[in-house]
Formats: structure tokens, C-alpha cells, sequence
């Protein structure tokens, strides 16, 4: 079976440049292997189906390059793909109603086998960032966005960006390690607005 | 609590066990790092784990299945019937079955080759829940619980441990399902936390050892003792992941890159965490 890997490694690799594969077998091909063996470890449940393990572009080149600096070329293909693939709003208005923001920020559940399919899907912006001042249960794994807008300033160009950069993170800063909650069809086009305004709207409490 | 006999501490476990479940409730609105540790300081002379290591100590020496035979002649990689220091060697490759087993994926195997009992019936309760009880998990609590204090150890030397370590590797940081989540996604990068939960970086041989050598855990939030490969399966439910197949091949490999990363820590579980 080893010795299979190292065959198909090198062939596949040999194609591209001659690199040392003597000693173990390439990285796309431990990575094919991997999603391979992935997807005979898991089992359908309810709403999450093994269709979740079929890796899109974007995935699959942010896996390959996950040990190593990505490059700088690749980074700008991600981007550029993503970017072209996010669907701006059709009425041209950035933003919705930041109480309802708040709420789906706080939300946790939603795509998760154990979770109910009708219920609630929300962004659980929480547990990765800090929001409002009100709330101090926050994860850090992302940036704080406390001041978000008072920041940047109040205006259709910051108000772009946060749909964007909901809507699909990924067009912004390649492998980032933020959900595409609108391009996966985690959230709505009104609850990405909603989020837009808890960040933006003067008279959020992130603004204050 | 050293003086007092295993039947007494068993006793005292279980209270403190009741008492937990009770707890939660009061705990989850006190959450802050600190009251969690200080929790979990006040716990640690009398962890409700010892019921499960009770349990799954009478579980590896009755006779057990079609063929009613224990334990004894199981071979968890240092011999017919070695617990003590077994767990600490785990994963490893296991001639007789031509395959990298973890200790879940090894009891199942003694269980259906050993004890008679069908793939089905060896697999179908892995983790406990309210009103039912996991024999394997109890039989994990005992089986690990005597490799406490011993260095982690285990090794690369066949080739199919080294492949199951390679694919181990390259799967913690796998992007998949709705949100793009990898393992790495929240246990790549020092001093990060999900809300107010403490992150380890599993991706650096500190964070591996710190985060390996506690599991399986006596979860207070649920009442329950869980194993490791209950830690692997609920993680990917978080990751909005399919279920993860109990003892699979992607279940063994990641074990396999985490504990191989644990190397040269003393094994200290089962611990008690939140």
C-alpha cells in the first residue's frame, strides 16, 4: 500500500518538477489519501450528509497548503474566485436591522447533525470575536469588532466590505479561518444585512 | 482521601458525581476561566471517573460474550492479558489483525475474535447516555487509568504507523462540510478560546501533551466519562461533519498524530474537566 502511495506520488509529481521522492510520498498525494480514507470514517446523519467531505477548490487548496506558507500566486487566485462568486444584494442596500444582527450573532446552533433542520441557524459570530461590550462571553480566534464602524467610518464603502466579507470571507484573505456564511448558504441574504448593521449602524451597541 | 478504600472512594465518587449534575446549571452562569479551574481543583481528590474504572475493572476480568472468556487473553500490545502501561504505547500496529488500533479499536477486536461477539453487538453502544451505560467506555476508564504516571510512548517504527500518522496529520487540518472547519481551524495557534473555553494548540507537541495525557475525562457538564474517541466524534459534529464512524480508520490515524505528538509526557487520566 506504502510503497503504492510513494509510485502515484512521484508520477503525479514528477510531472510537474523532479523532487525528492525517495523518502516519503508527496504531500497531494497524502492529502488524496486522506480525503479518501475521510470519507469511508464517516457516516450520513440527518442534515449532514458525506456530500460535506467533497471538498470545493477552495477547501481542497487550503488543506494542501495548511503546513506551509501559502503562495503568493494561489492566495490570488483563491480570492479572486471568491470574490467573483459573492451575490450582492439585489435591492443595492447593505444593511438590515442590527437587533436582529445581535440575536444571530449569539446564535450557536444550525448545520449540525444534532441540531433540528427547521430550527435556527445563526452565525455564532461569538464565539470567535468580540462584539458588543454588553457581552463577555467572547471567543479570540478571530479580531475584536468592537468600534467596527467608528473605525472605519459610517459609509456604503464599510458597509460593502462587512457583507463581503460575511457573505464570503475567503475573497478577502484566502484560507481564512472564518465560515463563507452566505456562499455556503449558512445564513440569508437578510440575516448577512442584519449582521451588516449590528456592525455598522451608528446607533449599534458595537459602535458605542 | 489516599487512606480511604477503593469501595469508599467509589462511594464518595458517586456522590460528587450527583452533585455535579446538579451543578451545571449553577456553573454555566459563574463561566469564567478562572471558576472552571478552580472547579476543577476542588474535584480532583475525588474524581466520579473511579465509577467507570470500578466498573470496567469487573467488566476486563468477568467472562464475557458467546464464549465467555475475559479479558485475560486480550493482547493490548505488551502481552496476553497487560493492562498496566498498555494505554501509554497506543496506537500501534497490530500484527495478528494487519492493522493500526487504538485502544477502543483493539477492545473490539479481543471482543469479536476473543469473546465471540458479532462486529455489530461489539459496536453498537460506544458512548453512554442517559439511561445507558457504555461498557466500552468503562472498559477505556480502567485500561487507561493504569497507565496514570506512565511517559507516553508510542512508536513509529511500521510503516503502517507511519502512515497513520502521515494521514493523521494531513486530516487535522482537512477543510470541509458547510463553514470550511479543519481541526486546525481552532486548536492551530497558541491562546486562542471559543468564547470563554480555552483552546489547546494540538498542532505543537506542548499543547498535544497537555491536551492527550487528560483524556478520557469525567465531563461534568454531562455526567458522563468520555473517551477519546468520543472527543474526536464530537468535535467533528461541531466542525458540522457527518458522524464520525466509531474506531475508523480517519478516527485511528488522528489518535495516532495526536498521541505520537504526546510523546515523553506522563499520562495523567482519567482527568476531570467541565
Amino acid at each position: 500500500m506504502r510503497k503504492q502511495i510513494w509510485t502515484w506520488g512521484c508520477a503525479a509529481a514528477f510531472a510537474i518538477a523532479v523532487v525528492g521522492c525517495a523518502t516519503a510520498p508527496s504531500d497531494v498525494e497524502v492529502s488524496r489519501q486522506a480525503a479518501a480514507v475521510l470519507k469511508s470514517s464517516f457516516k450520513a446523519n440527518g442534515q449532514a450528509g458525506l456530500d460535506r467531505l467533497d471538498q470545493d477548490e477552495t477547501q481542497r487548496l487550503c488543506t494542501q497548503y495548511a503546513n506551509k506558507p501559502l503562495p503568493k500566486d494561489v492566495a490570488e487566485m483563491i480570492e479572486k474566485l471568491n470574490l467573483a462568486s459573492i451575490k450582492w444584494p439585489a435591492d443595492g442596500k447593505w444593511t438590515g436591522d442590527w437587533k436582529n444582527g445581535e440575536k444571530i450573532a449569539q446564535e450557536g446552533r444550525g448545520k449540525q447533525y444534532s441540531d433540528d433542520p427547521k430550527g435556527p441557524v445563526g452565525g455564532n459570530c461569538y464565539a470567535c470575536h468580540q462584539l458588543t461590550p454588553q457581552e463577555v462571553s467572547f471567543g479570540t480566534i478571530g479580531p475584536s469588532l468592537y468600534g467596527f464602524a467608528k473605525l472605519r467610518g459610517f459609509n456604503d464603502e464599510t458597509r460593502k466590505y462587512a457583507y463581503g466579507k460575511i457573505w464570503n470571507a475567503d475573497a478577502y484573505s484566502a484560507c481564512s479561518n472564518m465560515p463563507r456564511f452566505g456562499h455556503s448558504q449558512i445564513l440569508s441574504e437578510q440575516q448577512v444585512k442584519d449582521l451588516v448593521a449590528l456592525l455598522t449602524a451608528p446607533d449599534s451597541p458595537v459602535n458605542k | 482521601m489516599t487512606v480511604m478504600t477503593r469501595r469508599a472512594r467509589v462511594v464518595a465518587a458517586a456522590a460528587i458525581a450527583i452533585a455535579g449534575v446538579a451543578a451545571t446549571a449553577v456553573f454555566a452562569q459563574s463561566s469564567t476561566v478562572d471558576e472552571i479551574a478552580k472547579y476543577r481543583a476542588a474535584l480532583q481528590d475525588g474524581n466520579p471517573a473511579e465509577l467507570w474504572e470500578a466498573r470496567g475493572e469487573e467488566l476486563w476480568k468477568a467472562p464475557r460474550g458467546p464464549k465467555k472468556v475475559s479479558f485475560a487473553t486480550c493482547d493490548l500490545g505488551l502481552g496476553a492479558g497487560v493492562v498496566k502501561g498498555a494505554y501509554a504505547q497506543l496506537p500501534k500496529y497490530f500484527a495478528d489483525a494487519d492493522r493500526v488500533m487504538d485502544l477502543e479499536t483493539r477492545l473490539v477486536y479481543c471482543m469479536v475474535t476473543q469473546q465471540g461477539y458479532s462486529e455489530a453487538d461489539a459496536t453498537k453502544g460506544p458512548f453512554g447516555g442517559p439511561g445507558k451505560k457504555s461498557d466500552i467506555e468503562a472498559l477505556v476508564a480502567y485500561v487507561t487509568s493504569q497507565s496514570r504516571g506512565v511517559k507516553m510512548n508510542v512508536a513509529l517504527g511500521h510503516p503502517k504507523e507511519k502512515e497513520a500518522f502521515a494521514l493523521g496529520e494531513k486530516m487535522f487540518v482537512f477543510r470541509g462540510g458547510t463553514h470550511d472547519f479543519s481541526c486546525a481551524t481552532c486548536h492551530g495557534e497558541d491562546g486562542k478560546r471559543i468564547r470563554l473555553q480555552d483552546l489547546p494548540n494540538l498542532m505543537t507537541v506542548a499543547g498535544a501533551q497537555k491536551a492527550y495525557t487528560t483524556w478520557p475525562a469525567y465531563r461534568v457538564s454531562q455526567g458522563e466519562l468520555r473517551s477519546f474517541q468520543w472527543r474526536l466524534n464530537d468535535c467533528f459534529r461541531q466542525q458540522r461533519f457527518p458522524e464520525l464512524v466509531f474506531a475508523s480508520d480517519a478516527s485511528i490515524a488522528l489518535t495516532m498524530y495526536l498521541a505520537r505528538n504526546a510523546n515523553g509526557a506522563a499520562f495523567d487520566a482519567p482527568a476531570i474537566k467541565r
